[in-house]
């Protein structure tokens, strides 16, 4: 079932510049102010103003979350879209890095020769709390009449994960732990923080086994990248980063008759885009990776998924810290959702672009410390269902 | 990544009031939902106190909730299939928190229930399964902890036919099945 893409395409495909902001619960800036501040950082790192930009590619997660629908359109100004072909793009918490898959295919295609790629998200807005606002992701008949709160089905896939593979909380709590203290170098970060094992399990108990420091926070944030064809690339910069693989898979929604344990979707993309990287052994060349981490066990339920550690692997090789930043393979330098903060379409973007710094070597003191040429980044969605994967090299 | 400062303002919620022009509104939408062909089957299952399931003639996959079709064969899925309702539990958890996070008093008891449906294996690793989400009674949440209840078996407690509507909740919880 992985996908067999055709990997002869008009142009190679690079990223040349970078931008974010600040992600915080509670934001001054509208969505559309925050998407055109991340778009001219980034347009500014590339060296390159608006009028070099061909086609617009906008990513945000559901509308409800910002409160305004047609939030493409809406967000199509401060994304530098005007007068330009432009589309959004939506595959739940997977969009962030649906951006710059879909980018790609906007030059790799040769239809477009730059294009800026943008990501917004403002949960706050929402009250009392934007978790009622996933009430509505639920199956209308079947599941929202037991009342669900979204927790439950991540508790009950970490359970299973946890009995699958026969892992302790104890240890699952030392993702948060090492992704709170990565951010601590981020300028970005909202959520970092120098916290202990032990302060993951006395925190609130949420829907158990699932506590308050086993989450993101709720974040307002936006990010943006630059992406050329080989051309531009060659002219505006001598340390291009090439976009070498892209793959994404929908699962059912059927959640409850699927194993939760193993993210089959996540593999199916990651084979798809390691296929067109020329990847054979991802847990050899792959250096650094961006696994999506908006729970701590997620992080380990990608790392399987990605095939950089085998099924049930992933919590031995953390405990060894191998995942460590001065590790054999630094998962989330970045800090990732736990530790950054989690905008939804503006945090999957936000660890595509710290694998671009990674891989320049401009990510200052998140730097990894061995040497880097092959990043892969990674988000997931909705039902326990949605795989976005980008492989990026130099 | 060169940047001594990120563009964003953060606010406080205090300052947020006090900003000029915040605008309040709470959608006011109401759905009604179809439960579709082969749902709404089901439904009207659970009023008489039963469980239906498809099966796909062509692969043998039984679907517990029933599916119109095969999503691998693309097929109409047109053999009706009854189950027991006796499955074991696949995973457990302990919720604390209300749809929009209030506390909750007494905790509930989520999970997924794996069915004894046929084709029924008894291997504990198959990918897909015919199964239902549902709460759990008559369990503890330090069995919950300790992992007692994976691998649990368990059956529907119905509600009295008189109080059914046709929908999952005709069903009051799975209860341990007793020796």
């Amino acid at each position: 079932m992985v996908a067999r893409p055709n990997i002869h395409v008009k142009s190679k495909v690079a990223i040349v510049g970078a931008g974010l902001t600040l992600f915080r619960r509670r934001m001054l800036e509208t969505p559309r102010e925050l998407a055109w501040e991340a778009a001219r950082m980034a347009l500014e790192q590339a060296g390159l103003t608006l009028r070099d930009i061909d086609c617009v590619v906008v990513g945000s997660a559901p509308d409800a979350f910002d409160g305004v629908h047609m939030k493409g359109e809406y967000l199509a100004d401060g994304a530098g879209g005007i007068g330009r072909p432009t589309v959004r793009v939506f595959v739940g918490g997977g969009t962030g890095v649906f951006v710059p898959i879909a980018a790609w295919w906007h030059v790799a295609s040769g239809l477009c020769r730059s294009v800026l790629a943008v990501a917004e998200e403002k949960m706050s807005p929402a009250h009392p709390h934007p978790q009622g606002v996933f009430a509505y992701i639920w199956d209308p008949i079947l599941e929202r009449p037991l009342g669900p709160n979204l927790i439950w089905i991540f508790a009950l896939e970490m359970r299973r994960y946890m009995y699958k593979c026969n892992v302790p909380k104890e240890t699952i709590a030392k993702v948060s732990v090492k992704n709170k203290r990565n951010a601590l170098d981020h300028p970005a970060a909202q959520a970092a923080a120098k916290i202990t094992v032990e302060d993951v399990l006395k925190s609130e108990v949420l829907v158990w086994p699932v506590q308050r420091l086993d989450i993101s926070p709720v974040s307002d944030g936006a990010a943006a990248l630059v992406m050329v064809n080989e051309n531009e690339a060659r002219r505006v910069t001598d340390s291009p980063v090439w976009v070498e693989g892209v793959g994404w898979t929908l699962d059912n929604t059927h959640w409850y008759n699927r194993e939760l344990a193993y993210p089959r979707y996540v593999n199916y993309a990651a084979r798809m885009a390691y296929k067109m990287a020329g990847i054979e052994r991802p847990w050899k060349e792959i250096d650094v990776a961006e696994p999506y981490d908006p729970f701590d066990y997620k992080e380990l339920h990608h790392i399987e998924g990605l095939m950089l550690a085998r099924r049930c692997e992933a919590p031995k090789l953390l405990e060894e810290g191998w995942f460590d930043r001065d590790g054999e393979l630094p998962t989330s330098p970045s800090g990732g959702l736990l530790g950054v903060g989690n905008p939804i379409a503006a945090a999957g973007l936000m660890k595509v672009a710290e694998i671009f710094w990674q891989l320049r070597y401009e990510a200052g003191a998140r730097q990894v410390k061995k040497p880097v040429h092959k990043g892969v980044a990674q988000a997931w969605g909705d039902l326990m269902q949605a795989a976005t994967v980008v492989v990026l090299g130099v | 990544m060169g940047e001594p400062r990120l563009p964003g303002t953060y606010l406080k919620e205090k300052e947020m009031y006090q900003l000029p022009g915040i605008v309040e509104h709470r959608p006011d939408a109401k759905y009604s939902f179809s439960a579709g062909q082969a749902v709404s089957r089901f439904l009207e299952g659970l009023k008489q106190g039963r469980i239906l399931g498809k099966r796909c003639p062509r692969c043998g996959r039984v679907y517990v909730p029933p599916r119109s079709y095969c999503e691998y064969c693309f097929a109409p899925t047109a053999e009706w299939v009854e189950v027991s309702g006796e499955g074991e539990v696949n995973t457990a958890v302990v919720s604390y928190i209300s749809t929009f996070r209030e506390r909750l008093e007494e905790p509930e008891i989520i999970a997924v229930i794996r069915l004894y449906a046929p084709g029924y294996t008894g291997k504990k690793d198959e990918y897909e399964f015919p199964g239902i989400f549902h709460k759990l009674c008559g369990v503890k949440p330090e069995d919950v902890m300790s992992g007692r209840v994976i691998g649990m078996r368990v059956r529907p407690r119905w509600k009295p036919p008189e109080r059914r509507v046709g929908s999952i909740t005709d069903i009051e919880c799975f209860e341990p099945v007793e020796g």
